[in-house]
């Protein structure tokens, strides 16, 4: 009880420390970097800082994944110092920081992860779940050093080759499943229920799983520069914010496969041990609504943000281009959904199917589009 | 009488129920998921392709039908703006519907309530307190201002006040956001949209123009001046050049948007990466405008546009801009000699040429000063090579048919031996299949023409036949008229077959005109003896000794052979070499100019706000009913109420509960319903 006034009267614990970390690192990279970042960069880094101080607010976990992320980066940059092949001697980069690797250990992880959780659900083993749990924040952790780490490796390719490293199609599939996890963990904290993570990091898995095939098949994972139209600050917001949208809506149908599976249970046998061991429908349903909420809200923002951009490359904030279109086609969806919840007051069964009906025609917007029609948005293709 | 009030009646019933209907959330989700189906129609049909295209992929039915349907411009066809346009009715039915509610929900504290329906909430409880009525009140009403509510008291009996506090009251500005912004947006892209031109269209004050006329031959129908218009066009430049006029495509055709001012192009650069991709593309740009004092240089690059009174110059494109092409014609086919002949040319430019006594159309259709390209020499296609400058032209004879060619500057090497690539195709469909014409030593085609002269020359065939003829027969007792004859006509046919068709010709002529009986023993004769003519007949040039053969001369032989025997398939009469070129580029520019833009970003803000609002903010309210009890106690009555998030609600309803306990300082608390 006390603890619950607590968390309601004021911010959760004494944050000061955590908010005096982030300020001293964005004046470090303003110093280290200000001859080099414009004032969009610089807003962009002002921005991060703030909302992460926001998000580390209300979450503990998350403060110690972003300070172990940026100490076992800074480790990385530290021993690879100013040339790639340091790569192949260096066993620490080899094995583990160099972003290929920390790469290959997220995969890992994240299916160590999933197994995990399936087992803890299956053989009712809250033990088993708080692996998985860690599983999934030390993936995250590597998911999002290797993302770091890949992004000096970028400058270090050569000059001005350097770019976020969220700009073709197989890095972005690694910070989907990144985002995709925290958004989880963030939601598991919240509502104290570890037996939805099996199924949350079933698509995450997949995502992983076409990551290496694509790494492994295509040698995806080289380092290639940048079209130019691809040369834009825009890059570092629109794409995150993107994923945000993606990350939920993807995990909002897979609550929903939760949800429709326990409702079958339930029916042929209440008491089935499935039906115990995962949250109660009501929670599954209100959790659904949540993430794609969440995911509606950033999705609006992406989309906005990418009109901006193609104001600024295209010459006209909206083209009609298919990846703009099917955009359009994923937020329309969603807002009939949404509607359909709030107004109509629909929910359980009819809304977890299209919630999972919404995840495929988001996943057509975020692959279909680049692999069968052709537009503006060239990067990416298979 | 009481008919017409009836029918006024009905009357006014149908406007209410219309705007009922235009408000209801069933069309609103209907309207939203019909928008979304409608969309798809554009991606996966290209849009505003050439009409050409269309024809040939639907055939001239189906085009007819789906042109009639606006599936070419789907996003600007009359039903998909129909639907559009009925969604932001219904949107704008649904916040005035809504408004006066909204709003009041915004500000109003509900004070009008009763202690039964307090008692009767999900969320209530009450307790008791030893403190005054007023302290009570007082320690409440500065508690919830601590958690951030607006609260006022309503006295209610002579011994009871009601505590009302709200707070979130923002979310219902979400609502009227969100929806306004739609509204806003939809009539900012409106602006922006072609639909002011298809009105003009319509009324016929403008014309398509679909012909491919320069500038000045442009009828005025298809002109549009200066206005306030807002459009999105595109210009293409050459260095040096400047225009004042944007090209805007309409269907199957165009429209000519003048400009308040005149762009030059000084200069245009492309820089690439080490490994060859293109790093950037630049346009220096120089503005001439009477309204400027001094004209006014600007570089624009992709993602980098520069604004110029309200109009927005992208660099989106470039091509060739006329380069000067000096180009060798060597000629394939004898009659016109073995001596190349120089010809000046400029890219897009046609010319008349006689070669032989072939009279042909030259069209010259680009040129690009460097090639880079996957190596075929690696197996990693990402490895680059730069296979130099290259130029393409077709080839159009008398009767009209075009083959296109595209030839390579330098030399390739294949195998190291150097070969110059010429490629051919009679479509754009096709992919090039490619001629490779062996290079002699001192880099020209000198050798290899000389010695396809040779194979045509009359005199030199009819000679070589007959001295292999005499060896061939000179192991007969007596000589045999008729067969030597027959023999020397037989090698001089197959060469002149060869000349003509290669050796498919060749095969053919012993597939067809040979007795099924001899066939299989003759055909390899027949062969053999084609290759002795032809080599024979190459040791005849000067140079060539039969006697000490090089490796490199056999090597030569046999390209030269290869080349030959498909140059029937090649088509055309000449080899065109390209010597020099002096390159001229042409930056595409795009021009947009968009008044409802800032109305766009403006609905974008309120949409974001809003949908923040909507979600992050619920809205919350709290009751205390307050009430004096005999024996000097104080009764509390605690009920609270959301419009969403139940969950958390009720975590903070209890945790507020126990901060106005504590602070109440109550006696002794009852568990509430
Ligand atoms: C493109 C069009 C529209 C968009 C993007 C949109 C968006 C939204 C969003 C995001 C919400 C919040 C839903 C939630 O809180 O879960 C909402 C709520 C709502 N919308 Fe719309 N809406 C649109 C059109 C309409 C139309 C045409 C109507 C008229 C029937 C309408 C009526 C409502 C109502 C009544 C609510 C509930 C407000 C509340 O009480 O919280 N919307 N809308």
């Amino acid at each position: 009880m006390t603890t619950n006034i607590q968390s309601m009267i004021k911010p959760v614990g004494h944050t000061w420390w955590w908010h005096g970390l982030l300020l001293l690192a964005v004046i470090g990279l303003l110093t280290a970097y200000h001859d080099v970042f414009d004032v969009y960069e610089v807003s962009i880094l002002i921005f991060t800082g703030f909302s992460m101080a926001f998000v580390g607010n209300q979450w503990p976990e998350f403060r110690v994944h972003a300070i172990a992320v940026a100490i076992l980066s800074l480790f990385a940059i530290q021993l690879y110092g100013s040339d790639l092949a340091a790569a192949e001697v260096n066993g620490l980069l080899q094995y583990i920081l160099a972003s290929q690797s920390a790469i290959m250990w997220m995969s890992v992880f994240f299916i160590a992860a999933t197994l995990a959780y399936f087992g803890g659900l299956i053989f009712r083993s809250a033990y088993t779940e708080k692996i998985g749990t860690s599983f999934t924040w030390i993936a995250t952790t590597f998911g999002m050093t290797g993302l770091m780490v890949r992004w000096r490796e970028t400058h270090m390719m050569g000059a001005d080759i350097g770019y976020i490293p969220v700009s073709n199609l197989y890095e972005v599939f690694i910070l989907f499943a990144v985002i995709t996890a925290l958004i989880y963990l963030f939601y598991e904290r919240r509502y104290q229920v570890r037996s939805l993570g099996g199924f949350v990091l079933l698509v995450i898995s997949a995502a992983v799983a076409f990551q290496l095939w694509y790494a492994f098949e295509r040698n995806a994972h080289e380092i290639q520069p940048l079209v130019p139209a691809l040369q834009s600050y825009w890059m570092k917001i629109h794409v995150p914010a993107n994923f945000i949208g993606y990350g939920a809506f993807a995990m909002a149908a897979m609550v929903g496969v939760a949800y429709l599976l326990v409702n079958w249970r339930m029916q042929k046998n209440p008491s089935a041990s499935l039906v115990k061991s995962m949250p109660p429908l009501s929670m599954m349903d209100d959790l659904m609504y949540k993430s794609i909420a969440l995911g509606f809200a950033f999705f609006t923002v992406a989309t906005i943000l990418g009109a901006l951009w193609a104001a600024e490359a295209w010459g006209g904030y909206w083209s009609w281009d298919p990846k703009e279109t099917w955009a359009l086609i994923v937020w329309l969806n969603y807002a009939a959904w949404l509607h359909m919840r709030m107004t109509k007051g629909w929910n359980g069964v009819p809304m977890a199917w299209w919630a999972i009906v919404g995840l495929f025609v988001t996943l057509f917007a975020f692959l279909g589009v680049n692999m069968f029609l052709s537009g503006l948005h060239s990067y990416g293709g298979l | 009488m009481s008919e017409s009030t009836k029918k006024g009646q009905s009357h006014l019933g149908f406007w209410r129920r219309l705007f009922v209907f235009l408000g209801s959330m069933e069309l609103a989700i209907i309207l939203l998921l019909t928008l979304a189906i409608a969309s798809i129609i554009g991606t996966v049909l290209q849009q505003n392709q050439p009409y050409a295209d269309y024809v040939i992929k639907f055939g001239p039915f189906w085009f007819e039908v789906f042109e009639q349907l606006g599936l070419y411009d789907v996003y600007s066809a009359l039903w998909f703006l129909a639907i559009l346009a009925l969604l932001v009715i219904s949107t704008s039915v649904c916040v005035i519907r809504h408004f006066p509610m909204m709003v009041r929900e915004m500000w109003q504290l509900r004070t009008n309530v009763q202690k039964k329906s307090l008692r009767a909430m999900r969320h209530s409880v009450q307790w008791q307190t030893g403190a005054s009525l007023q302290n009570t009140i007082a320690v409440i009403q500065q508690q919830l201002k601590l958690s951030g509510f607006r609260s006022r008291q309503t006295v209610k009996q002579d011994d009871a006040v009601l505590v009302s506090a709200m707070r979130g009251g923002m979310n219902r500005l979400g609502y009227l956001f969100t929806h306004i912004a739609i509204v806003v947006i939809c009539i900012g892209g409106l602006f922006d949209s072609n639909l002011p031109l298809k009105l003009a269209e319509w009324r016929g004050d403008i014309k398509i123009e679909t012909r491919d006329l320069s500038v000045s031959e442009i009828p005025e129908e298809s002109r549009l001046a200066v206005g306030n218009n807002g459009f999105r066009g595109t210009v293409s430049i050459p260095e040096g050049r400047a225009a004042e006029v944007a090209f805007l495509p309409v269907r199957d055709g165009y429209l000519v948007q003048a400009l308040p001012f005149r762009i030059e192009v000084k200069d245009f650069r492309i820089e690439h990466y080490p490994n060859g991709q293109p790093k950037s593309f630049e346009s220096d740009l120089v503005i001439h405008d009477p309204m400027l004092e001094s004209p006014l240089e600007e570089t624009i690059s992709v993602n980098h546009p520069l604004i110029y009174r309200d109009h927005a110059i992208y660099q989106a494109s470039f091509s060739d801009g006329g380069s000067a092409l000096t180009l060798d014609a060597w000629p394939l086919d004898s009659r016109a000699g073995t001596e190349p002949v120089a010809i000046e040319v400029k890219v897009y430019e046609t010319r008349q040429m006689l070669w032989g006594e072939e009279m042909m159309q030259l069209e010259m259709t680009g040129f690009r000063p460097f090639n880079i390209n996957p190596d075929p020499t690696e197996d990693n296609p990402k490895n680059l090579r730069d296979f130099g400058p290259n130029f393409t032209f077709k080839l159009r004879s008398q009767t009209g048919e075009a083959r296109e060619y595209e030839n390579y500057m330098f030399p390739v090497l294949r195998d190291d031996r150097e070969y110059f690539l010429s490629g051919v195709r009679n479509s754009p469909a096709e992919s090039f299949a490619y001629l490779y014409l062996p290079v002699d030593e001192d880099g020209s085609l000198k050798q290899f023409l000389q010695y396809a002269a040779l194979l045509r020359d009359e005199g030199v065939v009819t000679k070589v036949a007959n001295t292999m003829m005499l060896e061939a027969l000179s192991m007969l007792p007596e000589r045999d008229t008729a067969l030597e004859n027959s023999l020397q006509q037989t090698l001089q046919t197959l060469i002149n077959m060869f000349v003509r068709g290669g050796f498919d010709e060749v095969r053919d002529f012993i597939e067809n005109s040979l007795p099924d009986a001899e066939r299989d023993n003759l055909a390899p004769a027949y062969l053999g003896m084609l290759r002795e003519m032809l080599a024979r007949i190459y040791f005849t040039m000067d140079g060539n000794d039969a006697q000490d053969v090089s490796n490199e001369q056999l090597l030569f032989l046999q390209d030269a052979v290869d080349a030959i025997g498909t140059l029937s398939r090649y088509g055309a009469p000449v080899f065109l070499h390209l010597t020099k070129f002096e390159h001229v580029q042409s930056t595409g520019l795009q021009i947009a100019k968009a008044p409802g833009k800032n109305v766009v970003y403006l609905g974008c803000a309120l949409l974001i706000i809003g949908v923040f609002l909507l979600f992050y903010v619920p809205q919350r309210r709290l009751w205390a009913w307050v009430e004096q009890q005999e024996g000097g106690l104080t009764e509390v009555i605690l009920a609270g109420a959301t419009n969403r998030n139940p969950r958390e609600f009720d975590s903070f309803f209890s945790a507020q509960q126990a901060v106005l306990m504590a602070s109440t300082g109550n006696s002794f608390d009852q568990p509430g319903s």
